[in-house]
């Protein structure tokens, strides 16, 4: 059965998409997650969707639970390296994922995590 | 089709070529449409000289009904080459087309004086040679208006794109100084260029600047937002600026809720919050010291 990785990285866990999701792999996705969150306890969830160039109503859906149930759990999520195209379809769809935050790359999205928990950005796990 | 030697206009082209090119431009001359302001009389008589040539071998064939036929192919490209340079020119389409239609009075002339015994004849090659010259006319005109309507094509592209350039201010803030009226087309334009910009610097901040937009109305300010939001899920913070005190009337008045989106009245504060946000401030380094 494909699973979508979840990289732990520091403090932070990192899912990488990169194929199209279907039902029973967003359900698998949202499992293997919040069962991470738990078990490892880290505070900030990076998801990462730079390989993605079409987006759909139902991947908005799972992102935006994705976000909810993390946040349940005590952890932030942030949306990074969203492309051109996604952004003005999400847009159109009247998908603009309020409450969940975004940033341009991995890199900057992490920095955002720090800031927001408060975190100094010298210090890493 | 086969050449046919039964072929009075051919011949007549052929035996009187020299008087047929002197009478064609006197009459481009007295019509007042030859512009010898646009155009140079060597180039004016290299072109009607083409063109007789060209119509010598064509009327060979015999087939003078319709000109969409491959004999007629090279003179139909002679024909497109003449509208357009004249269409860069500034000609008019009376004036291009009278570049054939003058032809008609000296080729009915020479007709006239060829066929004075045979009446019956007369009038056919008439009919043959007006139709005919009718036709490559209206050819000549079709190709005119084609060849403007892409200029204006090319010009509205050209003002599209001159129109939304995005501009970096400093590392991490772009600016987007928006002129003249926001129509659905254009601001698509301008969304998929700012993000597109953003994608390629990683800039985190963008102003928006809409100092040139003479008027907001409710759609305008859907496009804005659209514009904001998309902007915001790739992870950048939107800034307007250049609102204008009838501009924040009208918002108001229409019940736009720009949310939280941060605006500025003008540029200049626009960036300066910018650089705040990245940490960054300017000082005066001379009274330092």
């Amino acid at each position: 059965m494909e699973r979508i990785p979840i990289l732990q990285m520091g403090e932070f866990l990192l899912v990488t998409i990169q194929v199209d999701m279907h039902d029973r792999l967003a359900m698998t996705l949202q499992d293997d997650l919040t069962n991470r969150i738990v078990k490892t306890g880290v505070k900030g969830v990076l998801i990462e969707i730079s390989s993605l160039e079409i987006v759909d109503s139902f991947i908005g859906r799972i992102i935006n639970n994705i976000a909810s149930m993390s946040r349940i759990l005590d952890a932030e999520t942030v949306v990074v390296g969203m492309q051109p195209a996604v952004a003005i379809t999400l847009v159109e769809l009247g998908l603009s994922l309020t409450g969940v935050r975004t940033a341009l790359s991995v890199e900057k999205g992490m920095i955002l995590l720090r800031k927001s928990l408060g975190l100094s950005l010298d210090e890493q796990a | 089709m086969e050449l046919t030697s039964n072929n009075t206009i051919a011949e007549i082209i052929q035996r009187h070529k020299a008087e047929l090119l002197a009478d064609w431009l006197k009459e481009l001359q007295n019509t007042g449409l030859r512009r010898d302001d646009l155009m140079r009389a060597k180039e004016l008589r290299s072109e009607c000289q083409e063109f007789l040539q060209l119509l010598h071998i064509a009327v060979g064939y015999g087939n003078f009904s319709d000109i969409q036929t491959p004999e007629w192919e090279n003179m139909r490209v002679l024909l497109a080459e003449v509208s357009r340079s004249r269409v860069q020119r500034g000609f008019t389409p009376s004036e291009i087309a009278s570049f054939i239609l003058c032809f008609k009075k000296p080729l009915f002339d020479r007709l006239c004086h060829e066929l004075t015994e045979n009446r019956d004849a007369l009038v056919e090659q008439l009919w043959l040679s007006t139709s005919l010259l009718d036709q490559l006319g209206l050819w000549v005109t079709e190709i005119f208006l084609k060849a403007r309507e892409e200029v204006i094509e090319r010009q509205q592209q050209e003002m599209l794109e001159l129109s939304t350039p995005v501009v970096k201010l400093w590392q991490g803030i772009l600016a987007l100084p928006m002129i003249g009226t926001l129509d659905s087309a254009r601001t698509q334009i301008v969304m998929e260029t700012l993000l597109q910009e953003i994608m390629e610097t990683g800039s985190e901040f963008a102003i928006l600047d809409i100092t040139g937009v003479p008027t907001v109305d409710t759609l305008v300010a859907q496009h804005l937002l659209k514009t904001v939001a998309a902007a915001r899920l790739m992870g950048t913070e939107c800034i307007i600026s250049g609102i204008r005190p009838q501009i924040a009337q009208t918002i108001v008045h229409l019940g736009v809720d720009l949310q939280d989106i941060l605006t500025k009245a003008t540029l200049a504060d626009a960036f300066k919050v910018a650089l705040q946000r990245q940490g960054l401030t300017i000082k005066n380094f001379k009274e330092e010291r």
